[in-house]
């Protein structure tokens, strides 16, 4: 029911919306919930256990009751709270954990069976038959249980992440966060002002009471305009600060586009914040507690502050006949609102036998106490016990207020926990919880206006002397100082059940429960009863809770502690904290100079770490990328092909110890190496395991190009860096990374120098460009480089010319080796060669094996020290009987063979037991017709010749295969000399 | 978590890549008993507290730093270029 | 007491006033039989299988703070045996049986729900990697079935298949993967091991252990000193602090890894997804959350909570996996401890000093492992001998070489597992 001139609504801007698909009419700057019980609504959801009837019990984000789904398919979001969704034209909410519908349930017959569905029942049934838990018992409660649900379908909506940084972040836009920011920001600082209301001034936009002798939202909207006009300022409205972090990290959810019927696909609907402060003040206010009685979750009993806040922010008087259960001064302040506007109140029950209030044009019973509701699915009544004895009475809202926990979770986030505070029965932060960080008002016990703008101002000033800053003076406003009066009342004493997580479905009699079956600490409580676990993360129930657990446990709430309050303060989506990511923004992605003409030829691009490399290159007649694949080996092995290999990492390494950091970090010799000539090179780790194999050029006396593998380019880097800066700082020598700027293709087969002679202003011989051989050429007039080296086997060459001329050089060395019945080759085809050649890749130095295992044990010099060699002669590092590479080759009826397959003596059982080792690589060689592999066998060459098992259970083969040497082609390596 | 570098300044920590202690300056001889290369490569002091560590400022000026932490707190007292450290000896 | 529906039927008529305590709050003994520090789910276990194998009852589990208020209380309740490498592979098949029976054997309902764990891949190397490792299970005895892009799309038909980053070329499905209800796990081993007599001491922390020429003779705690020939230490979290009482350095370094679940929803992710190309894995909880994780925060700590820097990884991995999960909410995230070692593989064993014995260095796997340490790390304590699943857990691998397990095999750096 509207009230008339109350709220701080826009009564000229009508706005439809829907609900369970009934269309309502509201105003702009209500929510989803004032709107609703403006309307009369107040059936808004169903709890998560026994399907009770909820309505809505706070007016903020603390919601545990009114959650629902807001929109439609895709775009639709579940657990919505309506007390913080802003309604705008169109906007359809739906209840949600309620079939066939809001106001009949089905699942409500879960209440009547609530004796047996207790705390922690389940632990001790559903057991037998063994199978039935997956095939019953866990799909039925699956299906009970969650809240709303997730369309299934791919989020559309744009959402954003950034970064902020200031001197002063103030967490909260109420009395105290306004006094705080005023004071930093009139004295020059920097500072950042997040609220997660629509706009600032907290708590004052749902009071009467005067600020600076004007209507606190005035007062507030001032300030807020004071601050607006500042560069040093900026507000951050409808923003919540979501977690605390260390070195002054701040984590924040902006609901940027929520409130608006129209979106686009550029304005993000969030945008995830990261703040960096050097200071903080906390001012996140207080949020008020229920009291637990028998029926206390009846749609129409809400928080005392709440039924406030709807009365004079949104002109929504949530009930005709209100009444007020209090053990406190402040909730008074809601019934005498409520009949200063008009409202009938229909009694004030305070449990506190001492109070005074005066005279009042309603019935006040003091101490007295609700101790049931009466209704169906919304409040009718009440029964109330007083000093004379009880009596019922007609009423549709009740008002509760069991008095104000202060928001403290965020001092909580590092660990911190809270001091118990006795005379405001509560928890405040502890000193010096989270470092810069300054608790104030009401969020640190102060509960008074007056002593919350003190308390900003105060704060401010803490943070402005740890920023070194002087403080400008600014003026306390005139506001009231009432002191908070309270007397603790967790829950009122009788039968029946009286709830205190209310989404949860958590009763008092359910952590009584918990403290007999010895869940006596507070973790064990929590977990057993699920208190506090549910999307509020216990807000508004967990002191009760403790003091009902302290109590049943004989000890006090200080003594039995408290749970931890984590991050984030209020749910925050996963497509916030993810923003960027989906589709292909996981990850970089980096495209070689050759890139477009490879997807011109149409090569499939596939993945190769960050970069995209040519699967194959594939001609129209065929259909297989088989066929495609055995083309192209065979341009290398007959005529010439050309493969872009950019994507190998390149370091530059110069400075006059270059060599003997080379030395260092490859097991073999590199200070012997002449110049112009290239060596191959494998490099361990410290533990003795192979971190990486390449080649190195040396291009001068003190200059030198290592190559890399693909995927280990960034750790031999960060190695390399190592290696100069904590191992051998002494060293003269500098490197960098030069992937980027060379493009490098290899140019192979036996035509392949008839091809570069076309090409290069001077000719190559072997003379001068002998295997191994490396040195600048020119390529139609580039200074360029060339590698004569050879991971295929054949007569090859690697040419490298700045990136700018990649593309270019590409189309020309691919024209030409077509003219010469070449072409371009794709990985398909470079893994076949490679592995004809028995060339490892990183399927064979996978992180497990050694020097040792790859048959390279005598690339270990001798003759100096390097990383890696120590660890690598650790005895059970150089057993005879390791798993070492061999190569592999079907000679049974199955032709087959898979990487993956597992390896047996001949006529074993496939078994753990008999494991000898397995394959790493496998493929169709066109040279010999037959299918190869690589793998790892247990004793390794020594077995030369055996016969032995490949079984891969996945694909169903069994192969025999023999063990051969891992050079399938050109043992001799003629080829690659001639 | 955010890291002073000596060179860049205060930066986020997801600029950094972390290695662990930095016992890693202190690499034994080649010849150095088994024990000492099992101290070096495995075995760990692993403070609840005050530790120092290596890390590396992978995302800005590539300069490996020893960082003096504390693994409760998160706390960062000092951080130092290795180069410096390694040079004054100053590893303990 | 023998929990079942007839009991919660029979208590719920009732008013439920007759249950009983889970476990009793004993007061120290002078002297037990054996010690085992560290009330968590490896200690409880371990306390409960020494207790039903063994038939030592005498024994008390000393736990500084309240009982499974370790990892086994913050991590994501995967439990699975998809290992490869010999050692791990005999370990967790072993383990899984155990928790295929645990319920039973317990008289706990620990929700242990086989729903099925499918690990993607995104490349041509890693379908061999995974090959390799399916058929390593199969070995082993244990499941696994090799699915291509299009039989993934059967079981996950809410993956991106369209416009992923990093392709999903196809997963290994292990059918026998699934998830428990992480708390149950503990308080079932509590119950188990305090109806056979052990006593479960909480807020009792070891402050010392004592050592008499090489042979253990008890401990020292904060409710005085308790002797005992044998001693056992599982402490996951803090296993260096507690081996330096003894005098010991452990190759462990503690790192945090976060977790994370959304607010409860309808069920939507039926099996445990993990991806291959980031670290992230989800599934979704009996109650409606999505519960997931990824990697570790990378330095090393003792605080139980992460940064944002991880926190927004794992969800951008969520992201380009899973793009449906974006309007989820996340509701809690927290930190566990892990004793990060450098194969990424635990240690079951004895110690230099006679009597005293170790369990440790479980990475982010010691969920899953709960039935199997206690069960292993029991028979060693109480016979001098290794189990054979556990035999390779060797505090000396390190040192020898001989029997490492990397299974990521990213080497001897703690936090690269």
């Amino acid at each position: 029911m509207r009230v008339a001139g109350k709220g701080l609504i826009d009564r000229t801007k009508p706005v439809r919306f829907t609900f369970d698909g009934k269309s309502y009419g509201g105003f702009q700057g209500d929510t989803v919930a004032s709107a609703l019980l403006a309307n009369e609504v107040r059936l808004m959801a169903r709890s998560f256990k026994y399907h009770r009837p909820r309505g809505v019990l706070t007016a903020g984000s603390e919601e545990p009751n009114a959650l629902m789904t807001a929109g439609v398919g895709a775009q639709a979001e579940p657990n919505v709270r309506a007390t913080t969704q802003e309604i705008y034209e169109g906007l359809k909410m739906r209840s949600q954990n309620a079939f066939p519908s809001l106001a009949f349930d089905l699942m409500a017959i879960n209440d009547l069976a609530a004796p047996f569905l207790g705390a922690g029942f389940y632990y001790k049934t559903f057991m037998w038959p063994r199978r039935f838990w997956e095939a019953l018992y866990e799909p039925v409660i699956r299906r009970a249980a969650g809240l709303g649900g997730l369309s299934g379908k791919s989020n559309p909506d744009p959402y954003e992440k950034a970064f902020a940084f200031c001197d002063l972040l103030v967490i909260g836009g109420g009395p105290t966060g306004l006094m705080a920011a005023l004071t930093a920001a009139r004295s020059g600082a920097d500072v950042i002002i997040a609220d997660e209301d629509t706009r600032l001034g907290g708590r004052l936009l749902a009071e009467v009471e005067t600020v600076g002798h004007k209507a606190g939202h005035a007062w507030a909207a001032e300030v807020a305009a004071e601050l607006d006009g500042m560069d040093n300022v900026r507000i951050m409205t409808r923003t919540t600060v979501t977690g605390a972090y260390d070195g002054g990290m701040y984590a924040a959810l902006e609901r940027v586009n929520h409130h608006r019927p129209r979106r686009d696909s550029i304005t993000p609907l969030e945008c995830f914040w990261r703040i960096h402060a050097k200071q903080t003040v906390l001012a996140a206010g207080a949020q008020e507690r229920p009291i637990a009685f028998q029926n206390n979750d009846r749609p129409g009993i809400m928080t005392a502050g709440a039924v406030r806040a709807y009365l004079n922010r949104w002109g929504v008087a949530p009930g005709k006949h209100v009444t007020v259960f209090a053990n406190n001064d402040d909730a008074h302040r809601t019934a005498r609102d409520m009949a200063a506007a008009g409202v009938h109140v229909a009694a004030v029950i305070d449990s506190r036998h001492d109070t005074d209030v005066g005279n009042t044009p309603y019935r006040v019973f003091k101490g007295a106490q609700v101790c049931g509701s009466g209704g169906r699915k919304e409040l009718e009544s009440i029964q109330i016990r007083t000093t004379t004895g009880m009596e019922a009475i007609q009423t549709d809202c009740l008002a509760v207020s069991g008095g104000w926990n202060p928001a403290v979770h965020l001092t909580c986030h590092m660990n911190g926990r809270p001091t118990w505070r006795a005379d405001i029965q509560a928890f405040v932060p502890s000193e010096g919880a989270v470092p810069g960080m300054i608790p104030a008002g009401a969020c640190n016990g102060v509960f008074s206006t007056s002593g919350c703008l003190a308390s900003g101002v105060e704060a401010a000033t803490k943070a402005l002397a740890a920023l070194d800053r002087k403080v400008a003076l600014v003026e306390l406003p005139d506001a009231d100082d009432v002191p908070y009066k309270m007397t603790p009342l967790w829950a009122v004493a009788g039968k029946g059940r009286a709830w205190l997580d209310f989404q949860n479905d958590v009763s008092v009699k359910d952590i009584k429960q918990a403290a007999q079956e010895n869940f006596r600490s507070v973790e064990h409580m929590k977990r057993y009863t699920t208190q506090g676990m549910a999307t509020d993360q216990g807000k508004s129930s967990n002191v009760a809770s403790l003091a009902i657990l302290a109590d049943a446990t004989g000890r006090g709430i200080p003594e039995t502690g408290t749970t931890t309050f984590r991050p984030p303060y209020t749910p925050v989506s996963i497509a916030a904290m993810g923003a960027g990511a989906q589709g292909k923004g996981f990850a970089p992605q980096r495209f070689t100079t050759s890139h477009e003409q490879s997807v011109q030829m149409g090569a499939p691009m596939i993945e190769a770490g960050l970069w995209y490399r040519p699967s194959y290159f594939p001609r129209d007649s065929e259909k297989h990328w088989r066929q495609s694949c055995d083309r192209e080996v065979g341009y290398v092995r007959g005529t010439v092909g050309v493969c872009d290999v950019s994507t190998l990492g390149k370091i530059d390494i110069q400075g006059q110890d270059a060599a003997a950091l080379l030395d260092f970090v490859y097991t073999n010799m590199f200070s012997t190496l002449k110049v112009g000539r290239v060596r191959y090179g494998l490099m361990l780790r410290e533990d003795g395991f192979v971190m990486d194999d390449g080649t190195c050029a040396r291009l001068g006396d003190t200059h030198f190009v290592m190559t890399t593998t693909t995927a280990a380019a960034g750790a031999v880097m960060r190695h390399l860096e190592f290696v100069t800066q904590c191992l051998h700082p002494e060293w003269q020598v500098s490197f960098t990374s030069v992937t980027e700027q060379w493009a490098q293709f290899a140019v192979a087969g036996p035509k392949s120098r008839d091809l570069l002679n076309g090409l290069l202003k001077d000719r190559i011989g072997d003379e001068r460009w002998p295997f191994m051989a490396c040195g600048p050429v020119s390529v139609a007039g580039v200074a360029g480089r060339l590698f004569r080296i050879s991971f295929s086997g054949e007569h090859a060459y690697e040419i490298a010319v700045p990136s700018r001329y990649g593309a270019s050089l590409f189309a020309e060395l691919v024209k030409r080796a077509e003219a010469m019945e070449g072409g371009a080759y794709g990985m398909e085809a470079l893994n076949v060669l490679r592995i004809e050649k028995g060339h490892i890749t990183h399927s064979e130095i996978h992180g497990r094996t050694t020097a040792f295992d790859i048959g390279m044990a005598r690339m270990v010099s001798a003759k100096k020290d390097c990383v890696g060699k120590t660890m690598a002669a650790r005895p059970g590092l150089v057993e005879e009987d390791r798993e070492r590479l061999v190569g592999l080759r079907p000679v049974g009826d199955v032709k087959a063979l898979n990487a993956g397959a597992h390896l047996f003596a001949h006529k074993a059982d496939a078994v753990r037991q008999n494991d000898q080792g397995y394959v790493t690589s496998v493929a169709f060689s066109p040279s010999l017709q037959s299918m190869i592999g690589l793998g790892f066998l247990k004793g390794g060459l020594a077995r030369e010749g055996e016969i032995i098992r490949a079984v891969d259970h996945l694909r169903g083969y069994d192969t025999e295969l023999e063990v051969c040497s891992p050079v399938f082609v050109d043992p001799e390596g003629e080829r690659v000399r001639g | 978590m955010r890291i002073n570098c000596p060179i860049c300044g205060d930066r986020d920590r997801r600029e950094f890549y972390y290695q662990g202690a930095a016992v890693a300056l202190d690499r034994p001889a080649p010849d150095a008993a088994e024990t000492s290369w099992d101290d070096y490569v495995h075995l760990r002091d692993n403070p609840a507290g005050p530790t120092r560590e290596l890390w590396h400022h992978e995302g800005g000026c590539s300069a490996w730093v020893v960082v003096a932490r504390d693994t409760v707190s998160h706390e960062i007292f000092d951080v130092v270029l290795a180069v410096d450290a390694k040079t004054r000896g100053a590893t303990a | 007491m023998r929990f079942s529906g007839l009991r919660v039927l029979r208590e719920g008529l009732t008013g439920n006033k007759g249950w009983k305590p889970h476990w009793r709050d004993p007061e120290p003994k002078a002297e037990y039989d054996a010690i085992i520090i560290g009330g968590g789910g490896h200690g409880l276990s371990t306390a409960y299988y020494l207790a039903k194998e063994h038939g030592l009852t005498n024994i008390a589990v000393l736990e500084k703070g309240y009982l499974g208020g370790g990892n086994i209380g913050r991590n994501t309740t995967i439990v699975r045996a998809n290992y490869f490498l010999p050692g791990n592979s005999e370990f967790y098949s072993h383990s899984l049986k155990l928790w295929e029976t645990l319920e039973q054997d317990l008289n706990y309902n620990v929700m242990h729900s086989q729903r099925g764990l499918i690990n993607l891949f995104h490349s041509d190397g890693q379908r061999d990697a995974f090959a390799r490792r399916g058929n390593a299970m199969i070995n082993q005895g244990d499941d696994a079935v090799l699915l291509d892009r299009e039989g993934v799309r059967k079981y996950l038909p809410y993956l991106d298949f369209d416009n992923i980053r990093f392709p999903i070329y196809g997963g290994l499905l292990h059918p026998r993967g699934g998830t428990a209800r992480h708390d149950a796990v503990a308080w079932g081993y509590a119950r188990g091991a305090d109806q056979r007599g052990v006593d479960l001491i909480q807020q009792c922390e070891v402050t010392g252990i004592d050592i008499e020429n090489g042979k253990v003779r008890g401990v020292q705690t904060t409710r005085g000193p308790i002797r005992a020939k044998k001693v056992g230490i599982v402490v996951a979290g803090r296993s260096g602090q507690v081996a330096a009482m003894a005098g010991m350095r452990l190759p462990i370094e503690s790192h945090i890894l976060q977790a994370f679940v959304t607010e409860g929803l309808k069920p939507v992710i039926d099996h445990v997804v993990s991806f291959g190309m980031g670290h992230f894995y989800m599934s979704q909880s009996d109650k409606g959350g999505l519960v997931f994780g990824g990697d570790l925060d990378f330095y090393a700590s003792y605080a139980q909570r992460g940064n944002i820097p991880m926190m927004e990884h794992v969800m951008e991995a969520g992201m380009t996996l899973m793009p449906m999960i974006g309007k989820a909410k996340v509701l809690r995230s927290w930190g566990g401890i892990m004793d990060m070692t450098p194969d990424g593989s635990p240690i079951i064993d004895k110690t230099e000093t006679e009597g005293l014995f170790i369990d440790c260095g479980w990475c982010y796997g010691g969920f899953k492992a709960v039935p199997g340490s206690g069960f292993s790390f029991a028979h060693l304590m109480a016979t001098g001998n290794h189990h054979e699943p556990a035999a390779r857990f060797r505090l000396d691998r390190f040192r020898t070489g001989r029997g490492l397990m990397d299974e990521e095999g990213t080497g001897s750096q703690h936090n690269l597992h």
